[in-house]
């Protein structure tokens, strides 16, 4: 028996590699569920699905298609930030829940809480349509083991006025100019902690920072003052999108980090705005469906992940929220429902692109080197409260 | 005497004794039922999860896992103590209560006198009408209203600048907290304030005249001390509110306008640090104890 699931394990891992090749190579500490083996077919739906999801990730419509071709009734639950998503998700979902839309801030909190557990690509027929990254990026998948199935991501952009720059500013250093005192946003979020990283591990090569998701203590303790010594530029740390999108419309900032779900509104609405990504590159999210451990319908959880990764459902949800999707044929959709929106939203992006943005996982103790002294969430948690005051 | 000797009226149909006489057996078992629903709620809903809460606060969690760990320890009260941070945080949330239930206290004071002493019956409750329709909304809609009116382009800037003055720019500063806050909370010091002020008898006012005291002597030595215990009252809910509330610095507040409330919610709901957030919430209930008592001195709770 644990032969069997070794050998499983080795044959994921060896096809997970081929697929990225941008592992590391090193063995990471593994999950509780790593031994929970996957099903090899899905059986008949159960006629029920309870999802936990951002809004709107279950629009009428699509979930309505799907449940008239599965017979599976969707309920969602949509939850307001990652962290209530980790809090609903609890003890395995608890038995109610099956599924959960989590970005990749969240993901390893539920893979090492054991709240979900491993998925089988190959029940996921549109897997092999996936941009190479999401097919196994390393805020979903452990060691080889796949805990869910990508779904969308997006970057994080910079958001400007043209007003007041007539030009795309290259660097992320407006944000941290003391020239943009009381004009500057960013989002109120511990993970933000990682935006600085990345720019020092541009602007401060002595400090050595390769993944801004693994800091050292010195590394961190850079980051923090960076942000520290923000904190007297910023007019607001903004915690709801549409806050940020008010902050702009009303003139009371000129830049800041954004998603371009608020560049597309800001847009929509004429407001003077327009987005880009600085030479550093950028931080990105990447969602993921994962299956709860305790899923009372997994049957049907499998032919949602099944259905939605699909290039056409794939095409409406991104456009539906200015997000992209991680299946490739989803392009061609894309561009018969509005024309030039593959390229908009890098959906035609090559390989190389998923080198500029560095995806949110979870900041852990073990760090990619297999050291344990990298600092933790739990911690950022704490500086970010010393850092916004 | 024997059992037998006690002559129970005659049980109409069953044999079942009737309830009347039973308690008329047993006189305490009727207030006893009536309280013990209240009584058990109360015991457990209220004092049994600030129990909790008092355990939880010694314990903490395991950084790796985030489960919590029952080994008994204060690192969390020091952590609190010694974090420069949480004090400066504990400190704006004290100060900005203080500062609001003052504002409050002076705003509602003219205001609850002319409803109580001055005004006619039929504006008396237009006034009450116009006191209590704010409360009518949402707190959300009336906080966002107070966006649109500080931000930049918002209502106060137009109007500052189109009458030739520079523009405030109080939006999303602690500034805009404090106006905020003594918006939100006014009515819940004008009613107390109201109902102490119209129990002052009009007979001492009269006396004092009487004694040759002017008006405002006789505000000052026999209706402000009658009133204050209304006041008190009133600063109870003013003071109490701010302090635990975390809605208002969120939409409202810049950047350095963290409440101890938004502490609390960024380790339960981001962390996962129940512990920690169990410690903090201790604060605010301690500083409300310490309130309380001296609100309890000045007589409060018979103007409640």
């Amino acid at each position: 028996m644990k032969f069997r699931a070794l050998a499983a394990l080795a044959l994921l891992a060896v096809a997970a590699c081929g697929g990225t090749g941008g592992n590391t190579g090193s063995t990471q500490q593994q999950p509780p569920t790593a031994n929970i083996k996957p099903p090899d077919a899905i059986g008949a739906g159960e006629g029920q699905l309870n999802l936990i999801a951002w809004e709107g990730y279950v629009d009428k419509s699509w979930a309505d298609a799907f449940t008239k071709q599965s017979g599976c009734k969707v309920s969602a639950k949509y939850a307001g930030s990652s962290d209530e998503m980790v809090t609903l998700m609890k003890d395995g979902g608890g038995s109610q829940y099956d599924m959960v839309s989590a970005s990749g801030d969240a993901d390893l909190r539920l893979i090492y809480g054991g709240d979900v557990k491993p998925m089988n690509t190959k029940l996921i027929p549109d897997w092999n349509n996936f941009q190479d990254y999401f097919k196994a990026p390393p805020y979903n998948t452990i060691n080889g083991i796949h805990y869910g199935i990508s779904l969308q991501w997006g970057p994080n952009t910079l958001l400007y006025n043209t007003k007041k720059f007539p030009n795309a500013p290259t660097s992320w250093s407006v944000i941290y100019d003391s020239a943009n005192k009381g004009l500057i946003t960013v989002p109120d979020n511990p993970i933000q902690i990682a935006d600085a990283a990345l720019y020092l591990s541009k602007t401060k090569p002595d400090l050595k920072i390769t993944d801004p998701y693994e800091l050292k203590q010195k590394q961190f303790d850079a980051a923090v003052q960076l942000l520290k010594d923000q904190r007297p530029l910023i007019k607001k740390y903004w915690a709801l999108a549409s806050d940020e999108i008010t902050l702009f419309q009303n003139g009371d900032v000129m830049v800041g980090a954004a998603w371009p779900y608020q560049t597309i509104q800001l847009k929509a609405a004429k407001a003077p705005v327009d987005d880009t990504i600085p030479t550093e590159g950028a931080t990105g999210w990447g969602d993921t469906w994962m299956l709860a451990t305790k899923a009372p319908h997994p049957n049907c959880a499998y032919l949602w992940t099944a259905y939605v990764s699909t290039a056409k459902v794939q095409a409406l949800q991104a456009l539906f929220f200015g997000e992209t999707p991680v299946n490739t044929q989803a392009c061609a959709q894309m561009e018969a429902l509005q024309a030039g929106s593959c390229r908009q939203y890098h959906a035609d992006a090559p390989g190389s692109y998923f080198d500029t943005i560095k995806f949110w996982k979870t900041p852990r103790a073990e760090c990619g080197d297999g050291s344990t002294n990298c600092i933790p969430y739990d911690q950022w948690v704490a500086a970010w409260t010393t850092i916004k005051g | 005497m024997s059992v037998e000797t006690v002559r129970w009226p005659r049980p109409k149909g069953g044999g079942a004794v009737p309830f009347s006489a039973f308690f008329w057996r047993y006189p305490w078992l009727r207030p006893l039922l009536l309280l013990t629903p209240p009584l058990v709620w109360f015991v457990v809903i209220y004092l049994a999860s600030l129990a909790t809460l008092l355990i939880t606060a010694f314990w903490t969690i395991d950084p790796f896992t985030t489960q919590i760990v029952q080994a008994w320890n204060t690192l969390n009260f020091e952590r609190i103590l010694e974090g420069e941070a949480y004090r400066a945080i504990i400190t704006r949330t004290f100060l900005m209560a203080a500062l609001v239930t003052v504002t409050d206290a002076l705003l509602a004071f003219p205001f609850a006198y002319y409803m109580a002493r001055v005004a006619s019956r039929r504006s008396q409750t237009l006034l009450f009408a116009a006191v209590l329709l704010p409360l009518w909304a949402s707190y959300l809609a009336r906080v966002y209203a107070w966006i649109l009116i500080l931000n930049h382009n918002g209502l106060l800037n137009w109007s500052l600048t189109s009458v030739g003055l520079p523009a405030a720019d109080i939006g999303y500063t602690n500034t805009a907290m404090w106006v905020v806050f003594s918006y939100i909370w006014l009515p819940f010091m004008i009613i107390p304030v109201y109902a102490a002020l119209e129990r002052v008898p009009e007979s001492l006012l009269e006396a004092a005249s009487d004694l040759g005291a002017r008006r405002w002597r006789a505000v000052r030595d026999v209706v402000l001390p009658l009133a204050l215990p209304g006041v008190v009252a009133g600063s109870i809910f003013t003071f109490s509110l701010t302090l635990g509330d975390y809605i208002t610095p969120i939409l409202v507040g810049g950047a350095g306008s963290s409440f101890i409330g938004n502490v609390i919610y960024s380790n339960v709901g981001i962390a996962n640090n129940i512990p920690f957030a169990a410690a903090l919430a201790i604060v605010p209930v301690a500083i409300m104890a310490v309130y309380l008592l001296i609100a309890q001195r000045l007589g409060a709770f018979e103007a409640l």
